[in-house]
């Protein structure tokens, strides 16, 4: 087994005795003593700090550089404001994912392309491949960079006393520059929760340092470190893409129900034709949202959605949601099974089990 | 680290023997901690017999689920039926209010490991 990598806090999460595993090659914190559940519930109702070092950043610069990332990806880039992020994704010609990602506008001809940790290296070959031809630079920055999340209800008042600058004034999926802690800061209002929050990036070499300063501000308001395990569940329960579950290179983005990141009237983008023919055609399946009905009917990734001992689809994600407090999951099916209210079964070891179709996403936040 | 009166499997399971042919069963801190938050235990009918290695349930995690496999034969002669609505039990005291099963043991314990090679078998799982 080759070593795994490490963020810039990894130092930081064994002294939190969190329990550390492999997620796509890198050593993270799968959880912290707390435990999913409970640093689940304190980023629904206060706040936990996420490191997210591992995601990757990508950096196009140059006169060329909305011309790359339009045609890289199928949301309307030139809509984007200096300063504002949007949710988008690379796909291959047939419409399938390479990664979803977010592309934020750092300036009218510099934008920082934020991609999955596991996708990094994927992606940024991507990028390179299709750079020639364009007057812009292509800049890896993911090794220099590090970035933790602060997320829930708490973010902004935890985080405002950390730095000059006014976070209240920074809307939901836009960023800013300035110093939390002293240290420089890319602060970007997003999150991967589906709660309030600020995703910080930074130095690498700073990053244990804002951390730190981050935890000892927040800890008397209850802030909790939190790991990937609950990371998982809160994004599920908001109906959040991950990658290798609800998107990979046999799904394209509208089966995904992401048709509202692909502008198809935007002009030409890697993909599109295949987009537009399956726009005209009835879509074959869909994305649903389900519950089963007992505490012991627990679905998991990757099994069966049967009928009659049938294989029609397949659960992408799923898990006891804390939040909602019953068991919940995402599934591919059959258009024709899609509709709210609709009974299916999943096969959990065999067992066929009833589950419902249930409107998504699982839960939403009070604004 | 390892309650040295409880015998040990492979699968990290624990019995502990009463004495009079009765044993408890229930799973290992170790087993607890890798699984994180248990949310549910799925447990056999009392009356059930089970061989030796035999799986008698499961255990529901958030993130993942474990079979529970009997550490030697025997019958239900119990279940803990407050894990229903504390499984969490299982993680706060697995060797007390989490345990899971009492069984009539149906022969003799063969092939558990003592606290000590347990330690050594957990030790050498998790380097």
């Amino acid at each position: 087994m080759s070593e795994l990598m490490k963020t810039p806090l990894n130092a930081a999460h064994r002294a939190l005795n969190a329990k550390m595993v492999d997620f796509g090659g890198w050593d993270m914190p799968v959880q912290y003593p707390a435990g999913i559940i409970a640093e689940h519930e304190t980023v629904r109702t206060k706040a936990g700090l996420f490191d997210v070092s591992h995601m990757g950043e990508i950096r196009v610069k140059g006169p060329g550089a909305l011309a790359l990332v339009e045609h890289l990806t199928p949301n309307a880039v030139s809509s984007l404001a200096l300063g504002q992020i949007h949710y988008t994704a690379f796909l291959y010609e047939n419409g399938t994912f390479v990664d979803d990602l977010l592309v934020y506008r750092e300036g009218e001809d510099e934008f920082l392309l934020v991609v999955n940790a596991g996708n990094s290296d994927k992606d940024f070959a991507w990028v390179q491949q299709h750079a020639k031809g364009y007057d812009c630079t292509v800049v890896n920055e993911s090794p220099a960079t590090g970035q933790i999340a602060l997320q829930g209800p708490l973010a902004l008042a935890i985080l405002q006393p950390l730095t000059a600058t006014p976070l209240a004034p920074i809307g939901y999926y836009y960023f800013t520059h300035g110093e939390v802690a002293g240290f420089k800061c890319l602060i970007s209002r997003t999150g991967y929760t589906g709660e309030d929050g600020f995703e910080l990036y930074c130095a690498a070499a700073d990053t244990e340092a804002i951390w730190n300063a981050v935890m000892a501000a927040g800890t008397p308001q209850g802030l909790l470190p939190a790991g990937l395990g609950c990371r998982n569940t809160l994004r599920l329960e908001c109906k959040m893409a991950l990658y290798g579950h609800e998107i990979d290179d046999t799904i394209h983005a509208l089966e995904a129900g992401l048709g509202w990141i692909v502008k198809l009237d935007h002009g030409p983008f890697i993909g599109r034709e295949a987009l537009l023919a399956a726009k005209s055609a009835p879509a074959l399946r869909k994305l649903v949202g389900f519950r089963t009905f007992e505490k012991r009917d627990i679905a998991r990734d990757h099994m069966d959605i049967v009928q009659n001992g049938q294989k029609l689809g397949f659960v992408t994600s799923a898990a006891p949601s804390p939040t909602c407090g019953f068991n919940l999951g995402l599934a591919y099916v059959p258009t024709e099974l899609a509709k709210v209210g609709t009974r299916i079964q999943v096969d959990i070891r065999g067992r066929a089990v009833d589950a419902e179709v249930i409107p998504t996403p699982f839960y939403k936040r009070q604004k | 680290m390892f309650p040295a009166d409880l015998k040990y499997t492979k699968d990290h399971e624990w019995l502990k023997p009463a004495g009079d042919g009765t044993a408890t069963v229930g799973i290992t801190a170790y087993a607890q901690d890798a699984l994180g938050d248990v949310v549910f235990v799925d447990l056999p009918e009392v009356g059930a017999s089970f061989a030796e290695g035999e799986e008698f349930g499961t255990v529901e995690s958030v993130k993942t689920v474990s079979e529970l496999n009997m550490p030697a034969a025997g019958a239900v002669l119990k279940v803990n039926e407050t894990l229903g609505d504390h499984p969490e039990a299982v993680n706060e005291d697995p060797y007390g209010k989490g345990w899971m099963v009492k069984i009539k043991l149906s022969g003799e314990l063969a092939g558990l490991l003592d606290a000590k090679a347990y330690e050594a078998l957990v030790n050498s799982e998790s380097h």
